[in-house]
């Protein structure tokens, strides 16, 4: 049930971000959730959107280098320890998490957390939240951000 | 009709018919540049010489040098060899470091340069039906011209396309059916990025081959311009002191550039001593014209680095073969010490999946050399995971570090925004010159 991440390659220098954002304003692709990872020269730009597909063929255009990524979000208790009790039980399973971030939800009670799990631990770490009761969002819950 | 060879008697000659064929050439060119070139008489002079000491080709070691100086110190005929209205033609090559160099060519020479290049372009598979799309610059700089004439005395059809334009270029290769491209390497990569761009499937082009010269340029990136353009990739050397492009070229052997060795005496020196190297020991090449009328230099040094072996080819040319250039004098940087050649540098980019658009940044900090790496990152190279991209930039760092004992930072940039070029391709920022 993995979402649809989109990754960019932003030079660190001014108006790389603004440049990627203009060019997805203008061509009406909504943003659901963003972080960004730098190194010393350069960053990569990581949006969730409301059109994965039309946002990585805009940005192409305008020679930008995006990789589409199949990630794990799932919904976790907006509670203290929420998060806490998601990694624990992955890393439990020796599962590791390149890298996680969390966003707004719908509803009060949750947040949002991405997941970056290896591929081939993909299919366990899923296993794992079902067995857990811990819901996995997917394509139909960031469409109605 | 398929041809193996242009000349096949002189091309496939034996080196004892080469040798008797350079010797006496030799000795008539230095009779005659002694009698019409006042530099040549008091340069010989000066170094105790005279013609008449030249009896073959191993007696080339007692004439004297030409330098690039000589020929604009005797700006702009001072070194032709013939009365100036037997000269059908002039270049001239690009001062980039000083006042620039005129030469000229005789009836003769005009057709000497073709009967090179058609070598070049029958070894490169071509006959009487092949389309050759020239986009070497057609204009003072000798560029074009040489695979123009060479094309026509095929009987194939040239198209003198020209250098820029790089859309055009596209248009033409799709519409005119071009079947052989003949241009810089660097050329080559940016009309293949823009038959990408244009989303064209190169292999439904007509092109079959290329023939691409006038800069150094590796063996990775040959593979390159193949893979991309989907054709057989050939070199062409030569420069326009000597004659322009034709000088020596690639067979369908790839293993070194045959010189036209009936028209131009190959020798490679050591860069210090000046003292010829064994065959297969890396030195300067130097080239004497030894049938050229209105321009023949004697002993010119290239400033360019490689080196030759005389051994017989498969492909059955007799010809002496040269290296690929491996830098130039010139172009050698000096970082801490180390010399360094951008071809090294670009072979190491190559092997490690790098596209070869890069551009080297040299600094003095602190008086200490640096050196910047930056290369476009590609597609297939790119990943969300920061982890992945920094060890592919320390595996650069430290591939460059093995080869050269020198520490490079690298810098990863987007795609398509270091410069491309449209001739031939400066990658190298020194910007210790501003300090001095
Ligand atoms: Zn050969």
């Amino acid at each position: 049930m993995a979402i649809k991440q989109l990754s960019i390659f932003v030079e660190n220098k001014s108006g790389a971000l603004a440049d990627i954002t203009g060019i997805l304003a203008e061509n009406s692709v909504d943003l659901r959730a963003l972080s960004i990872a730098e190194t010393q020269d350069f960053g990569i730009l990581r949006l969730i959107v409301n059109d994965t597909e039309k946002a990585a063929k805009v940005l192409r255009d305008k020679n930008c280098v995006v990789n589409i990524t199949e990630i794990c979000a799932v919904a976790v208790p907006d509670t203290p320890g929420g998060l806490a009790s998601v990694l624990r039980i992955l890393a439990d399973a020796n599962i590791v998490v390149e890298y996680t971030y969390a966003f707004i939800s719908n509803s009060k009670k949750d947040a949002y957390v991405v997941l970056r799990i290896n591929e081939h631990d993909l299919a366990t770490a899923e296993k794992l939240f079902r067995e857990k009761g811990i819901r996995e969002i997917n394509e139909s819950d960031i469409q109605s951000l | 009709m398929k041809m193996k060879y242009w000349q096949e008697e002189i091309e496939t000659a034996s080196r004892e018919t080469l040798d008797s064929l350079q010797s006496e050439r030799l000795i008539a060119t230095v009779k005659r540049v002694y009698e019409k070139v006042p530099m040549y008489r008091q340069r010989m002079d000066e170094a105790g010489v005279k013609p008449e000491d030249i009896k073959n080709i191993k007696d080339i070691t007692k004439l004297p040098f030409t330098t690039k100086q000589d020929l604009r110190d005797t700006y702009p005929y001072g070194m032709f060899a013939t009365d100036l209205s037997e000269v059908v033609e002039l270049h001239a090559s690009s001062g980039t470091t000083g006042k620039q160099i005129v030469v000229g060519y005789t009836e003769k020479d005009v057709h000497t340069w073709g009967e090179i290049c058609a070598r070049a372009l029958v070894a490169a598979g071509a006959d009487e039906t092949d389309f050759v799309h020239v986009s070497y610059g057609y204009g003072l700089f000798t560029g074009g011209f040489g695979l123009h004439y060479g094309a026509q005395q095929i009987g194939a059809t040239a198209i003198p396309v020209s250098a820029g334009q790089t859309k055009r270029q596209v248009t033409i290769l799709e519409d005119f059916g071009s079947t052989i491209l003949c241009c810089t390497p660097s050329y080559a990569m940016t009309i293949a990025e823009a038959v990408e761009q244009a989303g064209i499937d190169a292999s439904k082009l007509p092109l079959k081959a290329g023939i691409f010269g006038a800069e150094p340029w590796t063996e990775e990136m040959r593979q390159y311009i193949e893979d991309k353009l989907k054709i057989k990739a050939y070199d062409i050397y030569g420069l326009t002191e000597v004659m322009g492009p034709g000088v020596s070229f690639t067979c369908e052997k790839q293993c070194g550039m045959h010189v036209n060795e009936d028209h131009f005496i190959i020798e490679v020196l050591d860069p210090e001593t000046f003292d010829p190297v064994p065959d297969g020991t890396i030195g300067e090449i130097v080239f004497t014209c030894i049938t050229k009328e209105a321009f023949p230099v004697i002993r010119y040094r290239t400033k360019d680095l490689g080196y030759i072996t005389r051994e017989k080819c498969e492909c059955g040319r007799s010809f002496a073969r040269m290296s690929k250039i491996l830098g130039r004098t010139d172009d050698m940087l000096i970082i801490r010490g180390v010399n360094v050649f951008p071809s090294q540098i670009e072979t190491v980019l190559l092997e490690q999946g790098f596209a070869p658009n890069y551009m080297l940044v040299v600094d003095r900090v602190k008086n200490s050399d640096t050196l910047e790496v930056q290369v476009e990152i590609s597609a297939d190279m790119f990943s969300d995971v920061t982890t992945a991209l920094t060890a592919a930039e320390r595996k650069l760092q430290i591939a460059i570090r093995e080869l050269l004992g020198i520490q490079a930072t690298v810098k990863l940039v987007a795609p398509n925004t270091l410069p491309r070029f449209e001739g031939k391709a400066k990658r190298v920022i020194d910007n210790r010159k501003l300090h001095d």
